[in-house]
């Protein structure tokens, strides 16, 4: 049986038990002698409910849980050689296996293979009926409790709030397990990643080369493969250098404009203009990155008699600048217009001109919110992936010179991740680690970002 | 009266004198500074109209391509050798043959296997398909002499274009002389026409540029898109309503909603290597399916969704809970009924808008897998597919000149649909917000 049919004669028997509440409800409302505690259709809502709700969870636990399963069951099939192996050795008889079970052959496989394969076939065929008989069991035994449950003095619709309410508490803690998730996932690569790599030398090390690792275990010679992350550090603080040179200017004169100067008009033609900059697609940035502004700036410096690298951090960082403008502009904006206008009136009721009461009044008063918004918009640019990795290149330099090509942290995971991955290589896992520092690096900025408006903003009224 | 005073004070006059000796530069940097600021929006402009002339100019070209017409006599013997009209036996026809036959004889019969291989790198390789295609299609036709348009090959057409010169010399050049003068050849005849490509929509992933579409990519994205908003819109729709109108205010509300603000700041990537390393490396569901890209593009959109919900339920004035509450609405009742309705034109909006941030996302696909070369056309979402994207993201890897073109149709393509979204946002906001006076 397949999921989709599964799923629904599970909501099918749902429905069933609805219309059976539903019925009895009305039934007691037609008979009239008796005082329904609540309206019908709760009744038919609290069996069905019942009947489906927790047939589904044990479906997705079942589900989720019968690979754990068979896996630790394969090992009685696996060579003894396998066993004592690491867990290299282990996940290679694991693919053999898998690609077998999905019908792909390379030559004549062992004959362990071929009794695994087809143990695995046996026992999905047979876990697919448990799955099936379990919760359409589950599903019609907690119908039948439900409807006998009920009575005229039966709290249904109470009952059916109380669903939605662990319903609605499941759906907001999803937050919480998506980050848990996030930190896990990486954290645990990472700290095989440093078990294979002193973490001192990931890093201080300043230099980058995990496209050794190949020729290193095959000992063909060539180099070491080493795992500094120093020269990626440099390269994305350097991107971000110039793209954050280019933004905060810009943003913050157009926040300033709209908010103080422009008139009611401008502004309703500007902000869109400004926002749909911020709705373009990254790729898109990345493509015209590539394709225009880098041979742009290169031959703009051709033409100054500077050498600039075809892939240079300034061409990437420039339009990076370009992507985050909206972002610096609509958060000042909104910190400029959140200053009471009295500040200003006292300002221009000393004489002070405009400008001077925004550069000497507006701006100071603005400040935690504009210094939050451009750390910020710090983050945004060390996030940035797609306008690297389309723009930026790999070469792993440990270079300050805008003009050179330099990678950055998440050009490299990109590079390492997408595409056929070697298994539980220290090139693999290090995405990994570049990830964690990433995910730690962006969640100081932004926590940083909200203590600087904690602490200094101002409270007006 | 013109000295100062004890306590160091400018008298009035004084004063004067200087206010009026300084508001000549006061005015001049007040100007400044406004032009600084029409500067800098100008500068915004300046560069969304280079991104948007430069994606047109090169985009709209790359909507059309050459063609050829060729009369092709559907010789029923070779194109359909089983006889039963069925499609295998259509595709193991020769129709290469009989494409490559008319094109010499539109040629005037050149003679010498070189000028024939010449004659042949005029057509795309996928013009046989096109034929085997055009019979299933017409089936009537079989036996008669019919006129088909091929594509031209993707350096033949550069060359239409003018971006293969003449003047090259022939060793640098990728088609040679004698492809020149069949080229000529053809296009003396008024064979050769430019129109509207039907490979963009219709085509799917290929090296050759002249036959690759979107097609593939774009019903891929439309599978990762269904998959996050089943997941996205109730998840973020119930967040918001638990924590606006439910959750008291104790410790674990509190970590909810640093968790919420956390996940805003995560970048995209990490996403994607979140639903490798859990969804595909511990749940072990394959690579490059839309069921994982959309629960990850899910996650990722997640909180723009829980924010405009926020805002669009304490736009909800308290009277109208109270009204309800006071006729004897149970909280559940208040909150489905006359809450979440008048909350729902602003929920939408903002999962429209989080729906076009996850169509454009690119680098948590790459790391689930879906970058990978599928020629087939995604049929359900355990399928493998990839996203349109990720196929601009291939496309613009590649050499060929007419992938930058098809590349920046294709950012069109997607551009159009985000501006869609984006507009259909707008006016549901304005035509369904209702004012509470």
């Amino acid at each position: 049986m397949s999921l989709t049919s599964l799923i629904f004669t599970l909501l099918v028997i749902g429905a069933a038990y609805f219309y059976l509440g539903q019925h009895w409800g009305r039934r007691q409302w037609a008979l009239g002698s008796v005082n329904l505690h609540s309206l019908p259709k709760y009744y038919g809502f609290w069996t069905g409910l019942v009947a489906t709700v927790p047939a589904i969870l044990l479906l997705i636990i079942l589900s989720l849980g019968d690979d754990f399963l068979f896996k630790s069951m394969l090992k009685q099939f696996y060579p003894l050689d396998v066993l004592d192996g690491d867990v290299v050795a282990r996940a290679i008889a694991f693919t053999k296996v898998m690609n077998l079970v999905e019908g792909v052959r390379f030559g004549v496989p062992e004959p362990w293979v071929e009794a695994a394969a087809s143990a695995w076939i046996g026992w999905q065929k047979l876990a697919d009926l448990v799955i099936a008989a379990a919760t359409i069991g589950c599903s019609l035994a907690a119908g039948i409790f439900a409807y006998r449950k009920i009575s005229p003095a039966f709290r249904a619709r109470n009952g059916v709030e109380r669903i939605i309410l662990w319903a609605l508490i499941a759906c907001s803690s999803i937050a919480i397990f998506t980050t848990i998730g996030i930190v896990l996932s990486v954290l645990f690569e990472s700290i095989r990643f440093f078990k294979l790599i002193p973490f001192q030398d990931f890093i201080f090390g300043l230099e980058w080369n995990p496209q050794f690792e190949g020729a290193e275990r095959a000992g063909s010679g060539g180099g070491t493969a080493t795992y500094g992350m120093l020269p990626m550090f440099v390269g994305t603080f350097l991107i971000s250098a110039v793209a954050i040179t280019v933004a905060v200017p810009v943003g913050l004169f157009s926040a300033i404009y709209l908010a103080e100067y422009a008139g009611s008009r401008t502004r309703s033609v500007v902000k869109p203009l400004l926002e749909i900059l911020a709705g373009v697609p990254t790729v898109v940035y990345g493509f015209f990155a590539a394709l225009t502004v880098a041979p742009f700036v290169r031959a703009v410096g051709a033409s100054l008699g500077i050498e600039v690298a075809s892939e240079s951090a300034l061409a990437a960082g420039l339009v990076m600048g370009v992507m985050i403008i909206p972002f610096v502009s609509s958060l000042s904006d909104d910190v400029i217009n959140a200053v009471p206008q009295s500040l200003r009136d006292a300002a221009y009721g000393l004489g002070s001109t405009k400008s001077e009461a925004i550069r000497k009044v507006v701006l100071p008063a603005a400040l935690p919110g504009i210094v939050a918004a451009v750390i910020l918009a710090v983050s945004r640019a060390i996030g940035e992936t797609m306008i690297v990795v389309m723009a930026a290149g790999l070469a792993a330099n440990l270079s300050f010179n805008p003009l050179d090509a330099v990678t950055t942290v998440t050009s490299q995971i990109v590079t390492i991740l997408s595409g056929d991955q070697e298994f539980e290589s220290a090139k693999t896992l290090s995405a990994f680690a570049l990830a964690l520092v990433l995910i730690i690096v962006t969640l100081a900025l932004n926590f940083f970002a909200l203590q600087v408006v904690k602490k200094y903003r101002e409270q007006y009224d | 009266m013109t000295r100062s005073t004890d306590s160091g004070l400018l008298s009035p006059q004084e004063a004067a004198v200087r206010v009026a000796a300084s508001l000549k530069k006061r005015g001049r940097s007040e100007r400044r500074f406004r032009y600084l600021g029409i500067a800098a929006i100008t500068l915004s402009i300046l560069f969304l109209v280079l991104l948007f002339a430069g994606i047109f100019t090169k985009g709209i070209p790359g909507m059309f391509q050459h063609y050829v017409t060729l009369d092709v006599v559907l010789d029923k013997g070779r194109m359909d050798p089983q006889g039963d009209m069925s499609e295998a036996s259509l595709y193991s026809g020769d129709a290469r043959g009989l494409v490559n036959e008319s094109l010499l004889i539109a040629l005037g019969s050149p003679e010498g296997r070189k000028a024939k291989r010449a004659a042949r790198s005029i057509l795309s390789s996928g013009s046989a398909s096109r034929l085997t295609e055009f019979t299933l299609k017409h089936p009537e036709l079989i036996g008669e002499n019919v006129a088909v348009k091929f594509a031209v090959d993707d350096d033949i057409d550069s060359f239409m274009r003018g971006f293969i010169s003449r003047e090259t010399p022939e060793s640098d050049r990728r088609i040679n002389d004698e492809t020149i003068e069949f080229v000529d050849r053809l296009d003396q005849a008024s064979l050769i026409s430019y129109e509207f490509s039907d490979y963009l929509f219709t085509g799917s992933a290929s090296r050759d540029a002249e036959i690759a579409g979107i097609k593939g990519a774009l019903i891929g994205s439309i599978w990762t898109l269904g998959v996050c908003l089943l997941i996205a819109f109730p998840l973020g729709v119930a967040t918001a309503v638990y924590l606006e109108e439910i959750a008291p205010k104790n410790r674990m509300t509190e970590i909810i909603e640093i968790n919420i603000n956390n996940l805003a700041a995560v970048p995209s990537v990490v996403f994607g290597i979140m639903g490798l390393a859990i969804f595909i490396l511990v749940f072990g569901l394959p690579r490059s399916i839309p069921l994982v890209g959309g629960i990850v593009l899910a996650l990722m959109t997640l909180p723009t969704i829980i924010i405009s919900s926020r805002a669009a339920i304490r736009a909800v004035p308290p009277s109208i809970r109270d009204a309800a509450l006071g006729i004897g609405a149970s909280k559940m009742q208040t909150i489905l009924h006359h809450v979440i309705p008048p909350a729902m034109p602003g929920m939408l909006t903002g999962t429209i808008i989080g729906m076009a941030q996850a169509l454009g996302e690119t680098a948590p696909l790459l790391m689930i897998g879906m970058v990978a070369f599928i020629v087939d056309v995604p049929g359900g979402v355990t399928e493998p597919a990839t996203a349109l994207p990720v196929q601009i993201f291939m496309w613009a890897d590649f050499a060929e000149r007419m992938f930058i073109q098809k590349t920046s149709a294709a950012i069109i393509v997607l551009l159009a649909f985000l501006i869609t979204m984006n507009a259909g946002a707008i006016i549901l906001r304005k035509k369904l917000e209702r004012r509470w006076q």
